[in-house]
C-alpha cells in the first residue's frame, strides 16, 4: 500500500491506522464496558481478565485468525462470555437460550423500531 | 444458520418485514441483558464508560505528561522513580493506571512498548489502543524484529542506539518519554503537549519538531 516501506519484508506487514475510533461498533464498546464495570465491582482481577483474554487471542490464532487486530474485541467477547460463566456470573445455557429470544426479537421486529426482548411473531 | 440474503437484497427502497442483528450483537445482547437482571450491570454506567473512553480520555494526557517531563526536572525525576503518583499529580488516575512504568528515551537507547499476551495498555494517558498495537504481527515482531518495525513505522534510529522493548503486562504498564526535539527551546509545556504524538510514547515514533515552527 505504502511506498514509504523500507525494505524487504519476511515477517507479517503492521496493520496500521492513523488515529482512528477507539471503537469500531457499537457492540465493541458494550463488551469494553461490561469488562470495566465487572472488574471493578471486584468480579475478577485484572491479571485473570488478561488471561483469558490471552487464551482466546491464542486459540484464534490457533483456529486461524489472521488476528490484526481488528478481530480483538471478538475476542474480548468470547473471554467475556467464559469468564462470566466461570464465576457463576450467568449460565451457559442461559446465555445461548438468551441469544436466540434476542434473535426472535429482532425478527420480529419491524426495520427501524427499537428491537424489545420478548418481542416474538405471530 | 441458512443464508437467505437473496430473499431481500440490499435494496433499502422496500419494506423490510423484520430487522436483523448480527452474530456478536446477539451474543452482547444476551450478555448485558443477563448480566444487567441478575444486577450485575447498570447500563446507565456502561454508557458513561463508553463516553468517558471514547471522548474524554486519549493520548494527549500522556502528551502533557511528556511536555511537563520536558520543562520541569523535578517532575521527571519523580515521574522517572514513581510513575503512576507522578502521572495521578497531574490528575490522570484510573484503570489500566495503577502501576505505571516510563522509560526514557536518550540518545543512546530507544524503548518500546508490547504486550506479548494481550494488548495491556496504559488507558489513562493514552486511551485505548490503535488496532495495530492489538495485532499479531506487532505482539510478535516487536519482540524479534524491533527495528524493522520501527523502519516501518518511518523511524530510522542509528546503528549505535540500542533498542530495549518492554512488554507491558496485566501488573505493570509502560510509557516512553521519548527525546525533546532540538530546536523547541523555550517552548510552552503546552506547545510541546501539541507536537507528542501516541506512537512517540508506544516508542514507534519520534517527536520531529515541526519544520518552520518559531522557537
Amino acid at each position: 500500500m505504502s511506498s514509504a516501506d523500507p525494505g524487504p519484508r519476511v515477517l507479517p506487514d503492521l496493520p496500521r491506522d492513523a488515529d482512528g475510533p477507539v471503537f469500531a461498533a457499537p457492540w465493541e464498546a458494550q463488551a469494553f464496558a461490561m469488562t470495566v464495570t465487572l472488574h471493578a465491582a471486584g468480579h475478577f482481577t485484572w491479571t485473570e481478565w488478561a488471561e483469558h483474554l490471552g487464551a482466546e487471542i491464542k486459540a484464534a490464532q490457533a483456529a486461524g485468525d489472521a488476528d490484526r487486530g481488528d478481530t480483538y474485541y471478538d475476542h474480548w467477547l468470547r473471554a467475556l462470555e467464559k469468564l462470566a460463566a466461570e464465576k457463576n456470573l450467568i449460565g451457559a445455557p442461559d446465555l445461548s437460550e438468551r441469544r436466540d429470544a434476542w434473535d426472535r426479537a429482532a425478527r420480529a421486529t419491524p426495520h427501524g423500531e427499537p428491537i424489545v426482548l420478548g418481542r416474538e411473531l405471530e | 444458520m441458512s443464508d437467505t440474503h437473496d430473499d431481500h437484497g440490499h435494496s433499502h427502497g422496500h419494506h423490510h418485514s423484520g430487522s436483523e442483528l448480527s452474530e456478536v450483537e446477539l451474543r452482547v445482547r444476551a450478555l448485558e441483558s443477563l448480566l444487567t437482571e441478575k444486577g450485575y450491570l447498570d447500563p446507565a454506567a456502561l454508557d458513561e464508560i463508553i463516553d468517558v473512553y471514547e471522548n474524554r480520555i486519549g493520548p494527549r494526557n500522556g502528551a502533557r505528561v511528556v511536555a511537563r517531563a520536558w520543562t520541569d526536572p523535578d517532575y521527571k525525576s519523580r515521574l522517572l522513580e514513581d510513575a503512576t503518583a507522578a502521572i495521578a499529580d497531574l490528575g490522570y488516575t484510573g484503570r489500566q493506571g495503577e502501576h505505571m512504568v516510563v522509560r526514557e528515551n536518550t540518545p543512546e537507547v530507544h524503548n518500546m512498548v508490547v504486550c506479548t499476551l494481550c494488548s495491556c495498555y496504559p488507558w489513562p494517558v493514552l486511551g485505548l489502543p490503535p488496532v495495530w498495537y492489538k495485532s499479531a504481527p506487532y505482539r510478535s515482531r516487536a519482540v524479534i524484529d524491533p527495528r524493522g518495525v520501527l523502519g516501518e513505522f518511518g523511524v530510522t534510529l542509528g546503528a549505535g542506539v540500542e533498542v530495549r522493548v518492554w512488554d507491558s503486562t496485566s501488573e505493570m504498564r509502560y510509557l516512553v518519554l521519548p527525546l525533546r526535539p532540538e530546536g523547541t527551546e523555550g517552548w510552552s509545556a503546552d506547545q510541546l503537549a501539541d507536537i507528542v504524538t501516541r506512537d512517540s510514547m508506544i516508542g514507534t515514533g519520534i517527536v520531529a519538531a515541526p519544520s518552520g515552527a518559531k522557537s
